[in-house]
């Protein structure tokens, strides 16, 4: 019963949606569908944080048509965070290549796109671009979830 | 005609089955407080992996091939031949025996691909479903047998019609025992909470998901397609064999078009009661499944045992 | 010509030639020969049987043949279905032996093997056309010792043989001797050793004699049947025998238990008392389930075809359980359905047990072990053995569209209507046994995933299994063999309807008209229907128009290595085990089967913190043999040491116990 209570008293937690951003060129191709398998190339955990929060009830991106899978296999787009330490670079190319053609690789926050903070480390290899085609980087340290999420929606074109 | 109606009755359910999965979906997330996606997107998401291309493993053979036709095959003739809007469609071939082992087909079907990948966790999935297979046929063959004992015949269209024309003939206590113990078997044997959790990323606690993480493009396409399919089944089977009002009993165009009516609203109806369930339960771990499984058997067996005592 | 006569004289005739061409010809022929001379004896045995069972009439007396009663032969439909079984399991051995026994002239192709072959053949064939307790007691007992010798053909492979021979005859001679007792003690209330004098007498033969001799035929009968607890030679046996004999024993000997059960109750006893047919249904019922959890744990492909015989003649027993107890109830239109359900299983068993014990026999002489944690990935060194044997495990799960469904079927169907005037006993035992039936066939489907997909799928697990290669074509055409004979059963079953009718009017079970009906597309009881043949199709056909519009519709498939999470090649260690597949039934059932696990650990010398190997080690027991039969045998060894001194050497002491034991027969047979 309490439970109940909860969910009354809740109700609906997502927020308003926002303007819808503009549609990229894939999103003719998914129509308004994206599963997407998340890779962490070394990150330091902030932008999974965001990542998860996007897929929160507040932020749902699930309502775009945009889902989390549980295999490269599943997924039309894999999401990579963290410069490319050497220790997951196969991995990473791996798990690129097991995705079904056609594929996208998205690279969330600024060590996707330039290393960050960490460049220059000893362990790191390179930006995600070094390793597997980027198409699509979504900016910041961390990317804010609305920043995701737009990202998101400009693929699916919702 | 009754060709045409089975016919039609597979397409109807297979068209439907996303929308099943969409509803389950959509009432969870609105539980939840999340806004959801719409009805529609299971659909989308078919579509869309139709499209692609799929993917074998070199070390896979025929059996991870075949496996994904296999399935919805069964799955859709199951759809076809079983009472879900009109119990005259193929009679004679809907025996409840017939339709537990085309499902149990598939299952295994499906079980034959996951060890053929290679994987740890294929072979984990495979050895996860048909341990719970295993307790589960018996629970779906004695509990849908139960109520053939009262109507002395174990064909589903019999025992639909039985229920239709007399309606007080469902409030028995054999009916009561036998549905709750197909609730907890449908819940079993389409992978939903308590049993299985549809919706994880965590391996370790896949059943379902776990033999079909080597899919991709239309085969993934068709193992989706038929799980949502088999759930609609199931639901169909469930509410027209204890609630089978609505169900046509003749093949005139009204009566088909109640029947149709009729079996949706009771699908959808089923299917949003079932997320809402999943909402407030958390799924079991492996080793106390078994127990929920023997405890519906138990419920079967009583119900039969009732069935036969009280007539 | 009568046509029964006739194809069993050339049955026996073969057999005959079978025998003497395997002690005269080369190794490079014999087993080519002996094979096909099997083979050909089969054959005209299954014309015999077909014959027999469609009603043809034959019977031969020979007074002479054996010392104090002769031989005594006759062909009534029942014997005729089992010598169609009988003979068909036999037809194909045949072929399967050419290519097996090889040309090295050792193990199963030495000279005393093949000379054996056709003798347990022959000896197989002679049972079921016995027309006489002594005919059939030199049948059975001929059957006996030709397959022990058989069994034993490698024991100078491994003790394991050797145990199961000791086991297998130790277990047969005591059903032997509870055949012996029961049936001449029948033999003597009725006033006849013939049959037809048996059953003339049956009408002055007291209940209690009567029920005590059923027991002891139980005994006899259902031992050799396999059936829970007289068991525990079935495993050892099959599994140490080769496989063609494992073959011929699973798939024909065993029936012919049950047709002796058959023979005895309803045929010479006239059908007893109800709580005989309990007793064996309950006998049935824990045969199947026993059977088939030790078969869902068994990592030994043959331990666990062996105990799925157990489980599947649990079956049969339950159905002709309740064929006698709804007989009694006075529902002859059920126990028709119950008799004709167990006989067609009986069938069904003897076509797709046939099929995968030649299917193992492939495996093991290509890969050299029976261990399934050890096979693995024979589908790309021998795709013809894994259809054929997967073929088989679809029948033999009692899933559509396989054959063994079928049998299911009408025996769910048998099980539904106890009738009115069934009583309390069979109205609470008919759901029970449906329980029974759908747990088995559950755990069954489970076993057969298990011995498919970590025996012939993925990698393989061993070097052995690595460097496997297919069959010889003669193998390969005697499953192909079997396996048409169990798509046959699959797909038009209402063929061997007529025949079952004969057999449960024969035994005055019911009227002709009161059997199940069939078509040759339908099998039609009391209120519903099974279109066997529209379920093979059907599943077929919509399987390949699922396939062909969704590549119609789609993009080309793409190879790709398996997807490893990133961690690095997949290796076969990787893969799942038959062990490990069958963990989660084995935690569920850990108080039936208390499997033994050892763990040992070696610590490094100077702490006891570290350590430099462990060892686990699990066994699973058969528990029955455990409780019942080895307390038995330590007793009975105790029994014999402290008998020890009776064997003194003394002369006089020798001939005085024969004084007191012929004293002792004339005094017990001289008083009334």
């Amino acid at each position: 019963m309490g439970l109940i209570r909860r969910i009354v008293a809740t109700g609906r937690a997502a927020q308003k949606a926002p303007k819808r951003p503009e549609p990229l060129p894939p999103a003719r191709r998914l129509k308004r569908s994206l599963q997407i398998r998340h890779v962490d190339a070394g990150s330091c955990n902030g932008c999974e944080i965001e990542l998860g929060q996007a897929f929160s009830p507040v932020y749902d991106a699930e309502r775009y048509g945009a889902r989390l899978v549980a295999s490269p296999r599943h997924a039309d787009a894999i999401t990579v965070t963290g410069p490319v330490t050497v220790n997951m670079a196969e991995a990473l190319r791996t798990t690129y290549e097991a995705m079904p053609e056609p594929r996208l690789v998205i690279g969330i926050g600024d060590c996707a796109r330039n290393c960050g903070a960490f460049a220059g480390a000893h362990a790191v290899l390179g930006p995600v671009d070094d390793v597997v085609p980027v198409d699509l980087h979504v900016p910041g340290c961390p990317p804010e979830p609305d920043t995701i999420v737009a990202a998101l929606r400009g693929l699916t074109g919702r | 005609m009754t060709v045409l109606v089975a016919l039609g009755q597979a397409v109807l359910l297979a068209v439907l089955a996303p929308h099943v999965l969409g509803i389950t979906r959509a009432v969870r997330a609105r539980l939840e407080g999340r806004a959801g996606h719409r009805l529609g997107q299971p659909w989308r998401d078919l579509r869309k992996l139709l499209r692609r291309s799929p993917t074998s493993p070199t070390d896979a053979s025929l059996f991870f091939v075949a496996a994904p036709p296999v399935l919805m095959a069964t799955s859709l003739l199951v759809a076809a031949a079983a009472p879900f809007v009109a119990t005259t469609s193929l009679a004679g071939e809907a025996d409840l025996i017939v339709v537990v082992g085309l499902l149990l087909l598939g299952t295994v079907a499906l079980a034959l691909a996951g060890l053929d990948t290679g994987t740890a966790f294929g072979g984990m999935g495979a050895s996860r479903e048909m341990t719970i297979a295993a307790l589960v046929e018996p629970t779906l063959l004695l509990s849908v047998f139960a109520l053939s004992v009262r109507v002395g015949s174990t064909d589903l269209a019999t025992i639909v019609t039985a229920g239709a024309t007399d309606p007080a003939s469902v409030f028995t206590p054999a009916s009561a025992l036998a549905a709750a113990a197909l609730a907890i078997a449908t819940l079993a044997e389409c992978g939903r909470v308590p049993v299985d959790n549809p919706s994880t990323h965590l391996e370790l606690t896949m059943v379902h998901e776990a033999m079909v993480l080597e899919y991709s493009g239309r085969d993934l396409a068709l193992v989706e397609w038929a799980s949502a399919l088999r759930l609609t089944i199931l639901l169909g089977l469930l509410a027209n064999l204890f609630a089978p009002w609505g169900v046509a009993t003749q093949l005139t165009p009204a009566a088909l078009a109640i029947g149709t009516a009729a079996f949706v609203a009771k699908v959808g109806g089923l299917a949003a009661i079932l997320a809402a369930g999943e909402v407030f339960a958390a799924k079991l771990r492996l080793f106390r499944v078994p127990e929920l499984l023997a405890g519906s058997f138990a419920l079967a067996l009583l119900a039969v045992l009732a069935a036969a005592v009280l007539g | 010509m009568n046509v029964v006569a006739a194809s069993l004289a050339a049955a026996g005739g073969c057999a005959v030639a079978g025998a003497v061409s395997a002690v005269l010809v080369g190794r490079s022929v014999r087993a080519a020969l002996v094979g096909l001379l099997t083979a050909l004896s089969g054959a005209a045995a299954v014309v015999a049987g077909a014959a027999a069972a469609n009603g043809a009439a034959w019977s031969l007396t020979a007074p002479y043949l054996l010392p104090l009663t002769g031989i005594e032969l006759a062909v009534d439909p029942l014997s005729g279905w089992f010598l169609l079984l009988v003979g068909a399991v036999t037809a194909v051995t045949g072929v399967y032996t050419i290519g097996y026994a090889g040309r090295q002239g050792e193990g199963p192709g030495s000279r005393p093997s093949l000379f054996l072959l056709p003798l347990f053949a022959a000896s197989l064939m002679l049972v079921p056309v016995a027309a006489s307790v002594p005919t059939l007691l030199v049948g059975w007992e001929l059957m006996a010792v030709t397959s022990l010798l058989l069994v034993v053909t490698e024991h100078r492979h491994a003790p394991a043989v050797r145990d199961a021979g000791v086991w297998y005859a130790a277990l047969t001679q005591l059903g032997f001797v509870a055949l012996l007792v029961g049936l001449l003690w029948l033999a003597a209330a009725a006033g006849g050793t013939s049959f037809a004098a048996i059953r003339a007498g049956a009408a002055d033969v007291d209940a209690v004699t009567a029920s005590v001799v059923f027991l002891l035929g139980l005994v006899g009968f259902a031992g050799k049947a396999g059936a829970v607890p007289l068991h525990p030679w079935l495993p050892r046996a099959h599994a140490e025998s080769p496989s063609h004999v494992s073959a011929l024993m699973s798939a024909a000997m065993v029936k012919l238990g049950v047709y002796g059960l058959l023979r005895l109750g309803f045929d010479l006893l006239g059908g007893g008392a109800r709580w005989w047919w309990l007793v064996l249904a309950a006998v049935g019922a824990v045969s199947a389930l026993y059977g088939i959890t030790q078969a869902a744990v068994a990592r030994d492909i043959k331990r666990m075809l062996a105990f799925s015989t157990s489980k599947n003649v649990g079956l049969i027993l339950l159905g002709v359980g309740f064929a006698g107890m709804y007989a009694q109830a006075g529902n002859p239109t059920a126990a028709a359905l119950a008799l004709g359900a167990a006989l067609l299983h009986a069938a069904n068993h003897s076509a797709f047990k046939a099929l995968l014990f030649a299917g193992a026999g492939s495996v093991v002489r290509a890969t050299g072990t029976r261990d399934m944690d050890r096979l693995g990935g024979l589908v790309r060194a021998m795709p013809a053995t894994t259809a054929l044997f997967a073929g088989g495990a679809l029948a033999a799960a009692a899933l559509p569209p396989g054959n063994g469904f079928v049998s299911e079927w009408l025996l769910l169907q048998s099980l539904l209507h106890p009738g009115p005037d069934a009583g309390a006993m069979l109205t609470i035992a008919a759901p029970i046994a449906v329980a029974v039936v759908a747990a088995t066939a559950g755990i069954g489907v489970a076993t057969y995933v298990k011995a498919v997909g970590t025996g012939f799928l993925a990698r393989p697990r061993s070097d052995r299994a690595a460097t496997a290669r297919e069959s010889p074509p003669s193998m390969v055409v005697a499953m192909v063999l079997a396996a048409l004979a169990c798509v046959a059963l699959a797909m038009v079953p209402g063929l061997t309807v007529p025949a079952l009718s004969r057999i449960t009017s024969d035994l005055r079970l019911a009227d002709p008209g009161e059997t199940f009906a069939a078509s040759t597309f339908a099998l039609r009881v009391e209120a519903a229907t099974l279109w066997p043949l529209w379920t093979v199709v059907g599943i077929v056909a919509g399987t390949a128009a699922v396939a062909v519009t969704a590549r119609a519709l789609g993009r080309a498939r793409r190879r790709a290595p398996a997807w490893d999470c990133g961690g690095g090649p997949l290796t076969e260690r990787m893969e799942y085990t038959a062990t490990s597949f069958a963990e989660p039934l084995q935690r569920i059932f850990d108080n039936v089967l208390a499997p033994e696990q050892d763990v040992d650990v070696t610590h490094v010398d100077e702490s006891r913190y570290h350590v430099t190997a462990i060892r686990f080690h699990q066994r699973i027991p058969d528990r029955v043999e455990n409780r019942l039969w080895q307390p038995l045998v330590t007793a009975l060894r105790s029994l014999g040491e402290r008998a020890r001194p009776l064997a003194s050497g003394s002369v006089h002491r020798y001939l005085g116990y024969m004084l007191v034991a012929l004293l002792a027969v004339l005094v017990v047979g001289v008083l009334p």
